[in-house]
This record gives C-alpha cells, structure tokens and sequence, in this order.
C-alpha cells in the first residue's frame, strides 16, 4: 500500500477512538459547506433588495409572510430572512477566521523556523516581541491596531494576523529546535542544501503536527474574537455582515422580546467555535507525547 | 541582577515609545474629527477657526512632539467631545471598571475552584466529565453574546436583576463602590458573572490539573495512611497546595481582565473606561482614544516588568540567563 495511504489510515484510525471529536468534525464540516455554497443553500439572498420586503421585519420563527414564503428562524429588522443571513454571515466569519490563520501561520513560521536555525542576536530580538506580544490580551492587541487604524475588512484580518502571528511562532521555534538536532538536518547540510531549503523543505514538514494542532485552537479563537470586534463596531463593515455583527443588529431588539434576531447567529457562531476547538482539544492530545 | 533590570527597563521604554508613535500616528491618520464635532452649517472662517484651536493645522511630526512633551507633565490632552483632560476623564470611569474585574475576579474563584477540585479528585465520573465539557463550551462562547443572553433571561424576561448602569454606590472606609450597596450589587452580578465566564473555564482547568498532580503526592498518601478524613484531605490538604500557584496565576491575567471588559462593559453599558474608549473611537475623540490605550499599555508593560523582576528574585535559574544575555 502506498505509504501515505497507511499513514492516513493510522490518522484516522486513532482520531476516530473519540467520538466527541469525529462528530465535531462532521459538523464543522457542515458548518464548512454552508458556508461556502451559501448562495447555493441559503432559501433567499439576504442582500437582494428585490426579495427583501421591510413588510416581513422581525417576524417570529416558524412563520410565514403573505406571499406564502416560510421563515424557519425569522426575520431581522429589515425583513430578512434569519437563515439565510446567518448562512451568508458564516461565509464571512470563516472566511475572515481562516484566511487571517493561514497568513498568521505562514508568518508565524517563518519567524519561528529562520530563528531556532539562526539563533544569536536574531533570535533573541524575535523572541523577545514574540514574549512581549503575547503578554498583551489578544482584544487588546487587536483594539490597539483597529482604535488607531479604523475598520474595515483588510484591517480586521491585520490584527487578526498580529494577534495569532506570536503564537505559531513560538511553536514553530520550539519544534525546530527540537529537529534541529536530528541526524536528517546534518545529512542536508553535508549535501551544502541552501538554508532556505534545509528549513522550508526539511524542518517545517516535521514541524506541521504542533502547528495544525495551534493553528486549530487558533482558528477558532480568530473567528470569535473577529465576531467580538464586528459586535462592538470595530471589526467588519455593515457590508459584510459577519455573524458578531448580525447579533450586534439583534441586540437592540432585545428589549422588545424578539429574541431571535440575536440567539440565533450566536448559536451558529457557538456551534462553529466549539466544533473547532473540540477537534483541535483532541488533535493536542494526539500528538502530545507525554500522554502515550 | 542589575543589568538585567536594567536591559528589561529599557525596553519597556522602547515598548512605550513605539507604541506610542503606532498609537498617534495611527489616530491621525483616520478620519477627520472636525467633521463630526462641527455645524454642519459653520463657514469656512468657523471651521479653521476650530482647526487652530485643536492644533490640526500643524504637521504630524510637530503635533506628536508637543503629545510627547504634555504626556511627560501628564497632560495628555482635552476630550474633542467633553471639552475636559481626557486623562481625568479616565480616571474618572477607573473605579467602576476596577470594581467590576474584581467583582469578577472573586466570582470566577468562588465558582471555578470547587469545581475544578472535583474535577481533579473524581476524574472518571460523570459529574467531571459534565464540567469539563463545560468549561471547552466555555471557551468557545462569546462573551458578549453569553452577556446578551444574561439580559435575555434575568433582565427581560424574569425582571430578577437590572441590565444596566452601575446603580446606587455606597461609600465604605473612604471608598466609593457599588459592591457597598444591595441595589449596586444588583447592577453589578450579571456584568461580573459575564465577564468571569471565560476566566471559570481557564481557572476550572487549571484547578484540575493541579489537584490531579497533588493527589498522586507522597504527603496525601500519608495523610491518608493516618486515617484522616476525605474531607478533611480535600479541604485542607490539597486546597491549600493548589491555592497559591491558583492566585498568583489569576493574579497575573487581572489585567486580561480589564481588557476584556471593554466588551462586557458595552453589552451592560456599565459606566467604565470600556465603554468609554469605544464610545469615543465612535466620536473619533482622538485623545481618549490616545490616552486610553497609552495608559492601558503602561499598565500592562509595568506589570510585566514587575513580574519578571519578581521572578529574578524567586527563580535564581532567571536570574543566570538574565545576566549571560
């Protein structure tokens, strides 16, 4: 059999010893593709003035307008039906919640490979923001940049990029160093393989398993806070409307007793996060050798 | 020792400082506050009479030199909103954010620590699996929704608690609080229990595992072999181990707390410096915005810096590194 077929296999077999964990992957892969056919499964296109009738606002759940159209969750204030605001919402937190990863990943590791293989004056100032970084509360971070700069989409994924780049970093270091003394990385370098290809080709591989595991917790940490921002106005514009700010849209109606404006977008944005986190929990335990 | 005091110190000043220029110079360059604080209907004449006295005529540079300078005599500016020191303005809303970490603070100890005892004693039993999940839905809860649905149950629909404001505030050895007055600790329940949610879950967890460690211990074994009572080795034995790392930890992330109450703050619109910063990043009131976050950062470049001094006193291992660096 092929190799990486077997090890595939070996993956799932050990992720699948916890059920908790095989669940909250299915439904975050449900959560996945809604979020990326939104268009497709949402029953009405939110943001289409033509279909958005200022007649249905806030309708309870389970009812019906005039027009025979059914609102399984309601509608918000400006008549819009809540699944398909909260289907088009989820594209956006995930896709502002998984972009702002990768990138944060990619510098992450970066920083963190280049400063455990260069070591010396390098490293010591990498680390040394990296400490300093992360002794600030992430909201902090992310208000600092998003209070001096304004909102706006690119500016939310900038801090969302700034908040988790120190976390990668760090373990990217930490596992390199540990490859670092491996007989492999000897091997590269008799061969004279340039650094870049010794740390790219042949340490950051090895180092992917911590990283998948941080990028996880990381993700989901990313969407909630994304969700904090754009609830307190700081974060996305009313252009995109994310799930924090469809609940922030809810919460005026709250005093009035239309509780669904508000619940429902949070219970999307609850369902999300924790399937993440309960994946990423169980990923940590995995690869965490002290446990086996 | 004293270089590595020396070498911490300066570069919290550099912290200072380049967050300082990030700060100011990011604020000056958005928007335009002279829009939002005039008449629409003002001339020309009125509008760069304002520019004048708020001192945007003058270039970046020379407007963050004179911010510099001011910040040194802790003067960091007039409210464009207020009209009065943005730092008394500050100051001013300190104690109803600081009464209300605390509150918290308390709160997440009283509820999280038994809790995460349990936990840590009776590892396989259902009651531990139960508050385990609980504390990773814990995480995974926004605060400010789990806030909104507070208002939701106890203030909208039950009518128990009020859902805003700070209440009546009492005085008690000089000091002024709502923690001193049944109305006051009313307003302040659902807010402190919001803002403690995600500080139960760490604290749940942190209390867990410490206990799982102690209780593998030889003096809890010995304790044991004397007969003494279950009770009396949870109460006395193993709270009293766990206890300090608990506080010094707890102690430490105080300050996430503040942060995080920005949130809180806006949801129960508490009348802290939250809410002040980010009703004044609405207004573009510049120099709150300034002044909030430069002594936001002091503060926590301060106690950092304090921490890792303490930690060269207590660990000597710091204290060699410190000085090869």
């Amino acid at each position: 059999m092929n190799p990486k077929i077997k090890k595939i296999k070996e993956f799932w077999k050990d992720f699948s010893s916890n059920k908790v964990a095989v669940v909250s992957l299915i439904v975050f892969m449900l959560v996945l593709f809604v979020a990326v056919f939104a268009p497709l499964v949402s029953p009405t296109d939110p943001y289409d003035l033509n279909t958005v009738s200022i007649m249905n606002s806030r309708l309870a759940p389970f009812s019906e307008d005039f027009s025979g159209n059914y609102f399984l969750l309601g509608t918000d204030g400006a008549g819009r039906d809540m699944v398909s605001a909260i289907f088009y919402g989820l594209r956006v937190s995930l896709g502002v919640g998984v972009l702002s990863g990768i990138f944060a990943l990619i510098i992450g590791s970066f920083f963190g490979i280049s400063a455990a293989f260069f070591g010396g004056k390098y490293e010591s100032v990498v680390m040394r923001i990296v400490d300093i970084q992360l002794s600030f509360p992430s909201i902090l971070v992310a208000l600092i940049i998003l209070a001096a700069f304004g909102k706006g989409v690119e500016k939310t994924i900038i801090a969302l990029i700034l908040v988790q780049w120190a976390y990668y970093a760090r373990t990217a270091r930490s596992s390199a160093l540990v490859e670092l003394n491996k007989e492999y990385v000897d091997a590269a370098r008799c061969l004279a393989f340039s650094n870049t290809r010794i740390m790219f080709k042949h340490i950051l591989p090895n180092c992917m398993a911590p990283l998948i595991v941080v990028g996880t917790l990381q993700t989901a940490h990313a969407i909630s806070l994304e969700a904090t921002l754009s609830f307190l106005g700081l974060g996305l514009p009313i252009t995109e409307p994310s799930l924090g700010l469809l609940i922030g849209n809810g919460f005026e109606y709250m005093y009035s007793g239309d509780y669904w404006i508000s619940i429902f977008p949070g219970v999307a944005l609850l369902i999300t996060v924790a399937s993440i986190n309960l994946v990423g929990d169980h990923l940590r335990d995995m690869f965490n050798p002290r446990l086996h | 020792m004293t270089p590595f005091i020396f070498t911490r110190l300066a570069q919290s000043v550099l912290v200072l400082f380049i967050m300082s220029l990030l700060v100011f110079g990011g604020v000056n360059l958005v928007g335009d506050p002279v829009e939002m604080l005039i008449n629409p209907e003002a001339d020309q004449a009125e509008v760069e009479r304002v520019i004048r006295e708020l001192g945007l005529d003058r270039p970046v540079t020379e407007q963050y030199w004179y911010f510099l300078v001011n910040a040194f005599k802790g003067d960091l500016g007039d409210s464009f909103i207020f009209g009065e020191p943005a730092l008394k303005l500050i100051i001013q809303r300190m104690p109803a954010t600081l009464e209300l970490a605390l509150f918290s603070l308390f709160v997440s100890l009283v509820i999280a620590i038994p809790l995460g005892i349990y936990a840590g004693y009776k590892p396989e039993s259902k009651t531990s699996k139960i508050i385990m999940g609980g504390s990773i839905l814990g995480f995974s809860m926004p605060t400010f929704w789990v806030g909104i649905i507070f208002i939701m149950i106890f203030a909208v629909h039950l009518g128990w608690l009020p859902s805003t404001g700070r209440g009546e505030i009492g005085t008690f050895l000089g000091i002024n609080s709502s923690l001193f007055t049944l109305n006051g600790l009313s307003h302040v329940f659902l807010p402190a229990l919001n803002l403690a949610l995600f500080k139960i879950s760490s604290v749940i967890r942190l209390t867990r595992a410490g206990t799982r460690e102690i209780i593998l211990q030889d003096y809890i074994t010995f304790a044991r072999s004397k007969g003494l009572s279950e009770k009396r080795i949870v109460l006395v034995h193993i709270l009293k181990n766990i206890l300090i790392p608990i506080v010094t930890v707890v102690g430490l992330e105080f300050g996430s707390l503040i942060a995080f109450s920005t949130v809180t703050e806006t949801v129960f619109a508490w009348p802290g410096m939250g809410k002040l910063i980010i009703d004044s990043i609405y207004n573009l009131d510049r120099p709150v915005i300034v002044a909030y976050l430069m002594i936001i950062v002091t503060f926590f470049v301060f106690l950092n810096l304090i921490v890792d001094i303490l930690y060269t006193f207590l660990d000597p291992r710091v204290r060699i590194k410190g000085d090869s660096e």
